[in-house]
Order: structure tokens, then sequence, then C-alpha cells
């Protein structure tokens, strides 16, 4: 089991790819092949009397690119993605500075709160939500109360609905990924800063921000790649009109029953964000290759 | 380091009620003695927590979550153990790759996910069983628990390990008298956060759960399609409890801010 027990040469070649066999099998029965199945049923025909037919072309790209009906779906996709990434950097980035620097019990004592909710249900947490949101809600009521509407607003079934619980269920990933950078800062250099004069601003504009950017960069690359493929917050706050990609392929699939269609919007879902997570990360550990080394 | 102001430690309270807010609302709302919608205004009841009871559809969908959560975590450990020890004890040509590969279903929308394993549930006769579940949980669960086994492994010293060869030790011995116990509380924190993973995956299970085998999140987002009633506020409660044990459980055993933050180096 360890590299000691080997003596022969081809002994200690060959023992890691054994150990790691069985894993690697399993990831090949249970999520290559599957994927490789959907991107071949993505290339079918349906009918509604024929069911799936076994052609191969790409009708339903096709269908997808020239209807417009698909482009206002992933447009909002993507502006909901948009505005959960921008808010989570500017609520989560300064949260975590401010954690930083808070002292024992404290500091391990909120960055629990902030973390914590991703460990609870994400639909404990969106039921929340529609709770705070609806018509007759917290929100509502407490708008109400201090005057500052005279009719309860429309959040939920709505875009901003959607993107303050998303932004909720998310946040924490890009406070996680700002601490982490933090981390990183040596005090010392704020306090070199000061000494040599700089105000508390100049201080957190040219070394606090730039030391932190790359986490942020890199929250924000997690936090918009998952939004843009969430599914039950958008489903449940947005209703069943209020479609995003996640919420259409579901659709497509259990209700529409148009299976080949809706492999087709998995597809774009899938390639669409490998694509913005590879090439942001490129182009992050490129621009910040001595932060990364 | 300087202090926070009153600006930042005003910020930091918004924060935390912005994040509280709506767990907090939900546990609020699960003990209204009223028959619809209200916060315990008029003294707290538990008639929510016991009508869970009353259902059956969400108490069996509690122990298959259950089941599918234990077994998936177990399967992905046994998986993950062998791996991680080649990972952290070999240099080998792939080595990166083979971690890249394994990391790989963090990258694939859990929307996608579902697509796929329907298809394939139902090429192969599995779709809607309880077996298929398993199957599926344990690949999204397996780069969680890799990620701990590994942490755990690297985190040990192999000239221990060295020490039993030295003494005679077989390789099965070495590994379960010396490593196995060496990395079990990153295993059993891997194991921990396996189970929560699945306890909570709605997203893919909603593909593949039939009206017979289905989780408790999937019983739960199904119903909150249709209404919200007090009842679905108690079982988010209920489950907002259980992750709040869990969430103790994994402080004492690995440490929640090593667990959540990771050390900065993976």
């Amino acid at each position: 089991m360890s590299a000691a027990t080997d003596t022969g040469r081809s002994g200690i070649l060959s023992t890691p790819y054994l150990l790691s066999a069985p894993a690697l099998l399993l990831y090949a029965v249970l999520l290559l092949v599957p994927l490789v199945a959907t991107a071949l049923l993505s290339l079918h025909s349906f009918g509604i009397y024929k069911g799936i037919e076994n052609v191969y072309n790409l009708a339903n790209y096709r269908d997808i690119f020239g209807d417009s009906y698909f482009y206002e779906i992933f447009g909002r996709t993507f502006r909901i993605a948009f505005l959960v990434t921008v808010l989570s950097a500017l609520i989560g980035a300064p949260e975590a500075y401010i954690l930083n620097r808070m002292r024992a019990p404290w500091r391990g004592i909120f960055l629990l709160v902030a973390l914590g909710p991703l460990l609870i249900s994400v639909i404990s947490r969106t039921l929340g939500w529609a709770l705070l949101l609806g018509s007759n809600g917290l929100v509502n009521q407490g708008l109400t109360a201090a005057g500052l509407i005279s009719e309860p607003l429309q959040f939920m079934y709505s875009e901003t609905g959607i993107v303050i619980a998303l932004t909720h269920v998310l946040i924490p990933l890009m406070v996680i990924s700002v601490w982490a950078s933090l981390q990183r800062l040596d005090p010392q250099i704020e306090n070199a800063a000061i000494s040599l004069g700089a105000g508390p601003l100049t201080v957190l504009r040219r070394i606090v921000l730039p030391q932190a950017m790359p986490g942020i960069l890199s929250g924000g690359i997690i936090v918009f790649a998952l939004s843009a493929s969430a599914f039950a917050t958008p489903a449940i706050i947005g209703g069943r009109r209020l479609k995003v990609a996640a919420t259409l392929a579901y659709d497509e699939f259990l209700n529409t029953l148009d299976w080949p269609l809706g492999a087709a919007i998995a597809v774009l879902l899938l390639v669409a964000n490998i694509l913005i997570i590879v090439g942001c990360n490129r182009l992050l550990e490129k621009r910040y290759a001595e932060v990364f080394r | 380091m300087s202090h926070n102001g009153p600006a930042a430690l005003l910020f930091h309270a918004l924060f935390v009620v912005f994040i509280l807010a709506p767990i907090l609302i939900v546990c609020a709302v699960a003990f209204t003695p009223l028959g619809f919608l209200s916060l315990p205004t008029h003294g707290l009841s538990l008639r929510w927590f016991r009508a869970i009871g009353d259902n059956p559809e969400f108490v069996d969908a509690f122990w298959a979550s259950l089941w599918l959560g234990a077994l998936s975590a177990s399967i992905a450990v046994t998986f993950t153990i062998p791996c991680a020890l080649a990972i952290t004890r070999y240099r080998f040509p792939g080595r990166d790759a083979l971690v890249a590969f394994l990391q790989s279903p963090l990258m694939i929308p859990p929307v996608v996910l579902g697509i796929a394993f329907l298809r394939f549930f139902s090429e192969i006769g599995l779709s809607g069983t309880f077996l298929g579940l398993v199957l599926s949980h344990v690949v999204i669960v397996m780069p969680f628990s890799l990620r701990l086994v590994i942490a755990a492994a690297s985190g040990s010293d192999p000239r221990l390990e060295q020490a039993a060869v030295s003494l005679g030790a077989s390789a099965w011995r070495v590994f379960s008298r010396v490593t196995l116990p060496l990395i079990l509380p990153g295993v059993a924190s891997g194991w921990v956060l396996a189970f929560i993973t699945s306890f909570d995956e709605v997203t893919m299970t909603v593909f593949i759960a039939s009206p017979r085998t289905t989780t408790l999140p999937v019983r739960l987002f199904l119903y909150i399609q249709d209404n919200i009633d007090p009842l679905v506020a108690a079982v988010s409660a209920a489950l907002i409890f259980l992750t709040i044990a869990a969430m103790l459980l994994l402080d004492r055993l690995y440490g929640l801010e090593r667990l959540l933050v990771g050390r900065g180096r993976d």
C-alpha cells in the first residue's frame, strides 16, 4: 500500500495505477458513458408521434440558435448570473475583509455564520426567501411600515427575486475565495503603508484590493458558473413561467418529453460552463502568475 | 492590522441579517400554532412538526435520503482511499490529469448530470430505481471525499509506514494498522461531507427520482412548486436542525473552517 512496500521497479510504476483503477473504471462507466450518450442523443430528432428517431443531425442546435424564445431564456440566464456575480463580489469581498480583521472568538463565529449556510439545503434557504419576499412577506411589510412603498413590491416570479435569493445561496463561495486570498496578505505591508503616511482608503485601494483581486475573480468565476446553471432557486422563486436554461432543460425532459432537444440544451450548458471556467482560470493565472506560484 | 470602524461593523451587521434572515424565518414559521403561513406571535406550537409524522411521503423520503447518503458516501470513500494514497504517496505520469479527472464532476452542472443519468438509466433498465440513485450520487460526492482524504493522506507521515515495513509488516497490515488509523479523521470527515452533499442534492436527483423512490429535497421541491404551507416550513426547519447537528459533528472531527476554506494549498 505504500512506496516502501515495493521493491521492484515495475512494482513502483504499476502500483499507483492499480490503486486508482477502481475509481477510474467507476468514472468511465458512470460519467463518460452517460455524457457521451447525451451528446449523441442531442443529435437525434423527436416527433410527437414518432418519439426519438435515431438520426444524426444538428437540427436541435439549429432550432435553439434560430428561435428568439431560446435567446430570451439564455439571455435571462446570463443576465441573472452576471448580476449575482457582481452583487456577491460587492457584498462578499468587503465582508471577507471585515471578517479577516476581527479578533478571536468573533472571527471564527462569524466565519461560521457566513459559510455555514453552504451546508444547509438549497431548498430550505430558497423557501426562506419565498417566505420573506412574498407580497405579505416580511420585506414588503417592513418597507411598507417604513413608508418607503405604498403597494407591495412583486419579488416573487421576478428576476429581482431570483437574483436576491441566488446571491444569498452563492455568496459564501465568494467569501471563501476572498478570505483565502486575504490569508496570504502580510499585515506588515498595510502597516508599512500607514507608516509611510497612506490614509485608510489609499491602503484599501493600493494594498488590499490588488492582493484580494485574484480571490475576487476566482470567486466570481465559481459564482457565475453556478448561478448560470442554478435550478432549484430559479424554479421556486421564478415560478413555472420565468424560465432559465436549467429549468428549460427540465421542462423539455419531463413535461414536453423532447429528450433530444433537452439534451442539446444540456450540451450547450455544459460547453458554456467549461469554456467559462477553464477560459477565465487561464486568463486569471496568466494575469496573476506570481500570486498563484 | 487596524480595527473595523463603525461603518464596517454596520456593514457586517447587515450582512449577518441578510445571511440569517431566510434561515431564521423558516424556523420561526415552522413553530406557528395557526393553520396558515404566519409568524408565531401568539405562542409556539409543535403541531406542524407532528404533522410531518402524518405525511408518510415526507417520512419515507427522509429515510430514503438517509440511506442514499450513507450508501453513496460509503461507496465513494471506499473508492477514494486507494486513489488518494496513489496520489499522495507516488509520483507517476498522469498524476495531475488523474486528480483533474476525479474532480471533474464539480465542473459539470447538476442539470446536465441529471439529464445524462436519466437517459443512461432508462437505456440500461435502472430508471426510477434506488440503485440508480446510489450510483449517480457516488459520482457527485466523490470529489468531496477525495479532497479531504487527499488532505489527510498528505498530512500523515509516510516514514511511519516505512518503519512498519522495516519491521516486517505486510502491505495490508501496514494499511490497516498504520495508514488507515492515521488518515481516519480525514476519511470520516470526507464521509460526512459526502453524506451532506448527497443528502442535500436536488437538481440532479429531480431528474432520476421516481414517485416511489424519491429523496426528501426532491419531495420538498415538488411540494413547494405547488403550494407553500407551514408543513414544508416544519420539514425544512427539521432539515436545518439536522444540518446544524452535522456541522457541529464535523467541527469536532475536522474543524469547519479548515473544511470549508481549505488550507490554501489545495
